[in-house]
């Protein structure tokens, strides 16, 4: 299989006043052998999660709606090893990946996704509604773009207790489209606060192409009426997401408020399972497997470098699937919740 | 003829103001636009400027005259070739001063037509003793208006993590001035203004609870709060359940909610019913100031997302507030607010104006009425409810609100559930017309309950033709 690096189309946009940007599109970050290895570990993690997601869904453990992340696995994971303590994240539906790399536990997530008592919201939430305040992940929003503000509010909070952290707000290019997304655009450039707003390009929102819904299509440049400056990232390489990443951090956490990052990348599967994805062609989703797949990249890396035998990858891998089969057979053999917990939870 | 200056209103609600300062004297010539005086209500100063030209003649209400009712007049203006002298004798001593209003009246219901016996001249209704008020406290007179912004200033006080936001709330000062002086005390990293961006604040306030503050988000109008809603419900409401109790939002969302006075339909809507609706809200509508200020500060303290439903009307009027270093009350817990035995009126915020007038329309035709504030519209007191219409056997329930699905609609249909042995009489329930909010005024009137509809119902259900 083909693996080599996707062409980035990164670049850096300017702001609104016309001057050059004071940012750019960093190059990749160098990855250290140590490095390497966690991203390959993390992004198996998230496929491999994924999979079993999917299959448990076709048995029908898994109900209601259910968003795969498969493709997308660098984003979240580059973006975590830009990350402090207390740095909050908080993300829509497509949410299961961003949970693996805030370190939620396997266990939890799937036994939510089966809608059992000992899932992360003991089987309340279901795929699109978990959190976890001491991971600092903020859901799991099953509307699109509310996230958006609730993220910004996490970073109100951080400036009100004038900490050093940063809230990561994921949304989606559809999302992208969203009226609050630009109400609170202009409230974090007004009051500088420290937000990163990583737009996960993923080409299509739903069944309908970026080209039928959006008028810019360049997300970068979505907050250039509000002064946000935006970055385009290969959101397929994790070191170009990492090297993004420091970026944006630094410049939230310097006291410059929001910024834009678009990571371009891609999901394989349709927008949820229910989803067949006729509106693109099998060629297309073959394409970008073959040739800008994120964990085949670093792959390839590993081995072109002898960082890492087949059989010592293959090892990591029996280790992920045992950890996902372990999540899966959790979450399948794990009572329901318990009925008095109807009741519960409502208000404190 | 000489041009008489009237007293302004400086906005829908306005009544009367204080003349506070005139800037020309008898005898000054004036043109178009010049500012002639400086009046004040409860929540601004503003100018008044001249509309004609000429002399002006005579002052009628001088400076620092307090309760001017609009439209009295304030001065005469000699058009030019009058004669100045004789064009301020023309004009009578009418009272310019507005005659001293009973206290807990709402403008609106002052100004229905008199019923059978006349509601003004009928003896001031008694508020029953609140269990929650020690007895001997010293009680102060204070607005509605004061009430909530004592109570945000003192949680404030009391806890870094409590901030105000919203349109207006900093620099100027409050639109309706509920807000008035927390700039100057907190500064501005605690008292917030927003851009006008209900949706995004409201969003902003919820992530920020999420996070561990205590927002109070102020909504200019609950009607505003129609763009935010889905953060309200979706996002504050449903975030403890959806996280397995793990995280919450600890958010007031307060403002002034309901009809207030000629604003028509799309700033005239009740929102208790609607929010009432959702598990994982609270939802609270005072009417007295001493209930505003110990439900604003529970609800502040409360770890739940709170509805606070102000009422504008109300903001300005006056009740007694307990002098207590720290009066906090019950949120879920209705107040009997007069002991009756015949039958019982239960309302809520400005609907509680419907009812005590009623209550003293119905005293002097022998019908002893117990009234019940719920002050909580979610969770609703039932208790205080079913333990009153097993004493009167009949129940009557008035609102604002729209009719259909409405508070009291919810309420009937609990009593005829659990208390139907003890009810003599079909629940009648009063509520606004099914009608959006007309502007002209005849029609407003229509379209709002009534003194003579409350006691027309409370008639029916103790059968006196």
């Amino acid at each position: 299989m083909a693996t080599a690096a996707r062409k980035a189309p990164a670049k850096s946009k300017s702001r609104s006043d016309g001057k050059s940007s004071t940012l750019s599109t960093p190059k990749p970050a160098e990855f250290t052998k140590e490095e390497e290895l966690s991203a390959y570990r993390h992004m198996l993690l998230i496929r491999r999660f994924e999979e079993k997601a999917g299959q448990l869904y076709g048995m029908g453990f898994i109900g209601g709606f259910c968003h795969l992340y498969i493709g997308q696995e660098a984003v979240v994971t580059g973006m975590k090893m830009a990350l402090i303590e207390g740095d909050q994240m908080i993300t829509a539906y497509r949410d299961h990946g961003h949970m693996l790399a805030m370190e939620l536990s396997p266990r939890g997530v799937m036994a939510e996704l089966t809608g059992r008592r000992g899932g992360l919201s003991k089987g309340k939430g279901g795929s699109m509604h978990m959190f976890s305040k001491e991971k600092h992940f903020y859901g799991g929003h099953g509307i699109v773009g509310a996230q958006v503000s609730l993220g910004t509010g996490l970073a109100f909070a951080n400036r009100y207790r004038d900490n050093k952290n940063v809230s990561l707000t994921y949304f989606g290019d559809g999302a992208a489209n969203q009226g609050q997304v630009y109400e609170s655009f202009n409230m974090a450039s007004l009051w500088k606060l420290p937000v990163i707003y990583i737009i996960e390009n993923n080409r299509y929102a739903m069944g309908t192409s970026v080209s039928r819904s959006s008028a810019e299509t360049d997300f970068s440049n979505r907050g250039a009426s509000f002064k946000i400056p935006g970055i385009q990232v290969d959101g397929m390489d994790v070191r170009a997401v990492k090297a993004a990443g420091n970026v944006a951090t630094e410049w939230c956490r310097a006291g410059n408020g929001p910024l834009i990052l678009e990571m371009q990348t891609y999901r394989y599967r349709g927008h949820s399972m229910s989803d067949p994805a006729k509106y693109r062609s099998k060629e297309e989703v073959q394409k970008m497997r073959s040739e800008h797949d994120p964990i085949e990249q670093v792959k390839a890396r590993l081995i072109d470098k002898k960082w890492a035998s087949e059989d010592e990858l293959k090892a990591i891998d029996k280790e992920v699937r045992d950890v996902v089969a372990d999540a899966a057979e959790f979450a399948q053999h794990d009572a329901e919740p318990d009925p008095s917990e109807l009741w519960t939870d409502i208000v404190l | 003829m000489p041009i008489e200056i009237l007293m302004p209103a400086l906005s829908p609600t306005m009544e009367e103001g204080n003349l506070s300062k005139w800037l020309k004297n008898e005898g000054d010539r004036v043109v178009a636009g010049d500012v002639i005086a400086e009046i004040e209500t409860d929540k601004a100063t503003m100018e008044v400027e001249a509309v004609d030209e000429g002399t002006l003649a005579k002052i009628v209400v001088p400076a620092g005259t307090e309760g001017v009712k609009v439209n009295a007049v304030i001065a005469v203006l000699a058009v030019d070739g009058e004669d100045v002298d004789k064009a301020g004798e023309d004009i009578g001593e009418e009272p310019a001063k507005a005659e001293a209003p009973a206290k807990a009246e709402a403008p609106v219901a002052a100004e229905e037509k008199p019923a059978a016996a006349p509601v003004a001249a009928a003896p001031k209704t008694e508020i029953a003793a609140d269990p929650d008020i020690p007895a001997g406290t010293e009680m102060v007179s204070t607005t509605v208006r004061e009430a909530l912004r004592d109570a945000m200033a003192e949680e404030m006080r009391r806890d870094g993590d409590v901030f105000v936001m919203g349109e207006e709330v900093a620099e100027y000062q409050g639109a309706y001035k509920i807000t008035q002086g927390l700039l100057q005390e907190f500064g501005p990293r605690r008292v917030v203004d927003t851009p006008i961006t209900e949706h995004g604040f409201a969003g902003v306030g919820v992530g920020a609870a999420m996070a561990g503050l205590k927002p109070i988000v102020e909504f200019m109008t609950f009607n505003f709060a129609m763009q935010a809603i889905d953060q309200i419900i979706n996002s504050a409401a449903k975030t403890l359940y959806m996280s397995g109790g793990q995280m919450g939002a600890p958010i007031v969302f307060r403002g002034p909610n309901g009809a207030a006075a000629r604003v028509a339909a799309q700033h005239s809507q009740c929102y208790a019913a609607w929010y009432s609706h959702i598990p994982g809200l609270k939802v609270v509508m005072p009417y007295t100031a001493a209930d505003a200020k110990g439900l604003l500060k529970a609800a502040i303290r409360d770890p739940n997302p709170v509805i606070f439903l102000e009422n504008e009307i109300l903001y300005g009027q006056s009740f007694d507030v307990p002098k207590l270093d720290d009066f906090v009350l019950p949120i879920g817990k209705a107040r009997v607010h007069k002991q009756g035995k015949d039958v019982t009126l239960v309302s809520f915020g400005i609907g509680m104006t419907y009812a005590v007038k009623a209550e003293a329309e119905l005293r002097g035709m022998g019908i002893d009425a117990e009234i019940i504030d719920l002050r909580t519209v979610r969770p609703l007191d039932f208790d205080t409810i079913i333990a009153s219409v097993k004493k009167t056997n009949r129940l009557v329930v008035v609102e604002e609100g729209f009719p259909q699905s409405s508070v009291g609609d919810h309420i009937a249909s609990q009593v005829s559930q659990r208390a139907f042995d003890f009810l003599d009489a079909p629940v009648i329930t009063i509520a606004g017309k099914d009608v959006p909010m007309p502007y002209a005024a005849n029609l407003e009137k229509l379209a709002l309950p009534n003194v003579g509809e409350v006691v027309e119902a409370v008639k029916a259900v103790t059968y006196r033709g």
